[in-house]
Formats: structure tokens, sequence, C-alpha cells
């Protein structure tokens, strides 16, 4: 279980507990939080989980996969700091984490 | 004005599937997708991932499962309107008038919404000012490439459509490519013939930037491009190109007084009929109890909903439920006998 804070774009900040091995976005999507929509359901075939990860928590991550990058692409506004949240697996290391959203998904 | 049974919204697996069920308990149908091509989410997002879980198939592709689903469809004659999308729903006596963007009209007691998580549309660049330049000087599909000849051209873009266009039009037009990041994702054979057009002046690559603004009036005169160090370039462009890849969205279907759900429309897990008779919803679109966002879950779904369009299709005649083992007339209908 690891505590993951999701704020929104409008700065709205949502605290969540998350079960272990649960990604980031089913996180946010179980728990209602408006601004993750993951609408392929965390196949990395879609760009709409797209957060924002501070540095400090950025270089903590897993590696990007192949093909997240290009996903990322596709999503709305992508900087250096772009993640897809469906791909981040939430794990007792990642406790506090913040990810920021984008000002939409699509 | 098109007459059918039953009208389905969406040509993604469950789409196809209804087709299949309506035929052979005997209704016409029709079906409506945005998309060029059948195959919905399967062969848009993942044609060569593999999925494993549908019933009997232990692996196929996104892709194979579009091509088996229309194989099990050849012996029908079904009307596919692709690179459409429906616009208006009204309702008329008994029936439904469903209207097209292309403006073809459909008249029908049944209308089966399999629409995924929306219909699928270009990503569109951020910045206001854009909007009033669409289909003048910013495109983000090409239907006539003549009218970039002797003309600049800044396409935006990593992917295989944006390397793809780049390349063609470098033939007759001064190119711009411009990306986000240094890498492009794109056929190794694309990306070398890119990395020669660029040796020979032939193409300009601009990494890793984005679009900042948009300078003109009627037309464009200009763009600037702003660098990841801050570094903003502006770039003389008659036109801009943008391939992004494309987002799904809900579209008109959210304004026809449908009961939803966040992005989903509600639905009894009997039928599937949503709070509108004769309005049903199947496959990812719709929400129920305990619903599941599985392509075997809509093909239940479908066939169940066909049930109550045969009733509203046939008012007068009794549904008998058939094997395809043991149905003449089935068999008769797929042209076995």
């Amino acid at each position: 279980m690891a505590k993951i804070i999701y704020v929104e774009h409008n700065g709205n900040s949502h605290t969540v507990n998350v079960e272990n091995g649960l990604s980031v976005m089913e996180g946010a999507v179980q728990n209602n939080i408006p601004g993750i929509d993951g609408d392929c359901g965390g196949g990395m075939s879609c760009a709409t989980c797209h957060v924002y990860v501070k540095e400090e928590w950025f270089n903590k991550l897993e590696k990007k996969l192949d093909g997240e990058e290009d996903m990322l692409d596709q999503a709305y506004e992508p900087k250096k700091n772009s993640r897809l949240s469906c791909q981040i697996t939430v794990s007792e290391e990642l406790d506090g984490l913040i990810v920021n959203m984008p000002e939409k998904q699509v | 004005m098109i007459k059918t049974d039953a009208l389905i919204i969406g040509a993604g697996p469950t789409g196809l599937f209804t087709a299949h069920q309506l035929k052979i308990i005997g209704l016409d149908c029709e079906i409506v997708d945005n998309l060029d091509k059948a195959g919905g989410q399967c062969i848009e997002l993942y044609p060569d991932k593999p999925i494993y879980d549908i019933p009997a198939i232990p692996e196929c592709t996104g892709e194979e499962l579009t091509k088996n689903l229309l194989d099990q469809l050849k012996p029908f004659n079904i009307n596919f309107h692709l690179g459409e999308r429906v616009d208006e729903l009204k309702k008329n006596e008994s029936n439904w008038e469903v209207k097209t963007n292309k403006g073809k009209t459909f008249l029908t007691p049944n209308v089966i919404i399999a629409g995924g998580v929306g219909s699928f549309e270009p990503r569109r660049f951020s910045p206001k000012e854009c909007e009033q330049f669409e289909d003048k000087s910013i495109f983000y599909s090409i239907k006539n490439k003549k009218i970039f000849e002797g003309k600049t051209v800044s396409i935006f873009g990593g992917g295989d459509s944006a390397l793809d266009w780049a390349v063609e039009l470098s033939k007759n037009s001064k190119v711009n490519l411009i990306h986000r990041r240094d890498e492009f994702r794109g056929a190794p054979h694309t990306l070398n013939e890119i990395r020669k057009l660029e040796k020979e002046g032939k193409i300009s690559i601009k990494t890793p930037c984005q679009l900042d603004s948009i300078e003109g009036e009627k037309d464009i005169k200009s763009i600037s491009i702003k660098f990841d160090d801050g570094k903003i370039e502006k770039i003389k462009t008659d036109f801009v190109l943008s391939f992004f890849g494309l987002v799904m969205k809900l579209g008109p279907i959210a304004e026809w007084g449908l009961n939803m759900s966040k992005k989903t429309i509600t639905v009894n897990s009997e039928n599937f009929e949503t709070n509108k008779k004769g309005i049903f919803a199947v496959g990812d679109i719709c929400n129920y109890p305990g619903k599941l966002k599985l392509i075997l879950s809509g093909f239940h779904e479908v066939a169940l909903a066909s049930v109550e369009c045969f009733k509203r299709a046939r008012p007068n005649e009794k549904y008998r439920f058939e094997f395809t083992t043991s149905s003449k007339t089935i068999q008769e209908r797929l042209g076995k006998k």
C-alpha cells in the first residue's frame, strides 16, 4: 500500500491509498479521481492517463518501456517529465508519490 | 432515407458481431463508423498486440480478430458506412431517425450503439488560434496533396504518418519536420530516407520542439516553435500539417438524452436497452452492475440485445430461439443449404 497524491491541473489535490501492484492509473480510476481517463484500460494504447512527475520522483520510477514514449507523442502537451500513469506500478517505495495532471487528456 | 431493421453505430468487434447476430435471426442492418475501416480499437490502437481471452481462440492479434469477424459476416450482405459519424437522433413515430455528418438519414426501430470509447478523431493543436486556420492552412489529414506543390509545409509529429508525408511532400514542396523529441518512430527504411532527404536539403528537421504560436490573418504566414531549451524560432510557412495520432471522443451521442455515467451509457443487463426504447448500448460503451470491458462481454451483450431488436422490428412475428447447428432457417441465411 502506498499513498499517492494526485494533483489536478487546477491545483486540487487528492490523496489515496493504492494497493501494491495496481497502476497509478488504476488507483485514480478506482477512486474516481478526475483528470485521468485510462480509456484503453492500461494497455499503453491511448494517452489518456498522462501525468507529469517531478524530478525527485521521476528518477525513482521504473524506466519507460519501448512504446511509452511513442504513445506520449500523442498525449496532450507532453513534457520531459511526462509518464503514462498506467505504466507506473505502485509499491511501498512509491509511498508519497505526487503526480500532476495535464490540463486535459484529449 | 435508408430504412433498416437496425442501425449499428461502431464497427469494432462488438459492432461487427452485432451484425452477425441480427442477420442470423433474420434482421437487416447497416453499420456506421467514423473510421475509414472496420475493427475499431482493435485495428486502430493495437492491430499487432496479441489478445488471449477470446473464447476458443488461444491467441490472436487485433487485426486477426477483425479479419475473422469480417469473414464471419461474409455470408451476409451488410452495408458499411465508413468514414461517417452519426450526429442527430430524433423520434419518428415508432422509429428512430438518425442523421450522419455526410447527410445520410436512417429510419429504424433499433439503434445499437457499439461505440467503444467514442469515435476516433485527430488530436488537434492546443493553441486556440489554430481553430480558425483548420482545413485552410492547418490540416490533420490530407485529401488533396496538390495544394502543397511549390509551397512550404511544416509537418508536426514523429510517427509513420508524419514521416511518410514528409517524404512524399518533399518531392514538390519545401518541408519542415518538427517533433517534440529527437527520436522518430517509423519504419527503418523511412527513417533512412528522411535522413537522406535532410542531407540533400529537401527536408529540414527541427527537434526537440513544439508549436508555440501561429501568425497570420486569413492564411498562415509563419509559426513559432519553442525548443526544449526555451529558444524560440520563427519559421515562414504556408501550411501546417499535424499527425499526433487519434483521440477518442464520445461526440454527439452524449447529447442524445441517454442516461450516462462518466463516459458510458447506462443499460439494463437483460437486453442492454438504454432509458430510450429501441436504443441499445453494447460493448465498452455501456455500463450495468458488474460490467467488464472485455470483448467477450460485448459478444454476449449483442446476442441478447438482438432478440429485443427482433421483437421491435417484427412486432407481429414470434421470436424463436434456434441453434445454428440444427436450424434449417439459420443455415439458409448462412448460405449453407
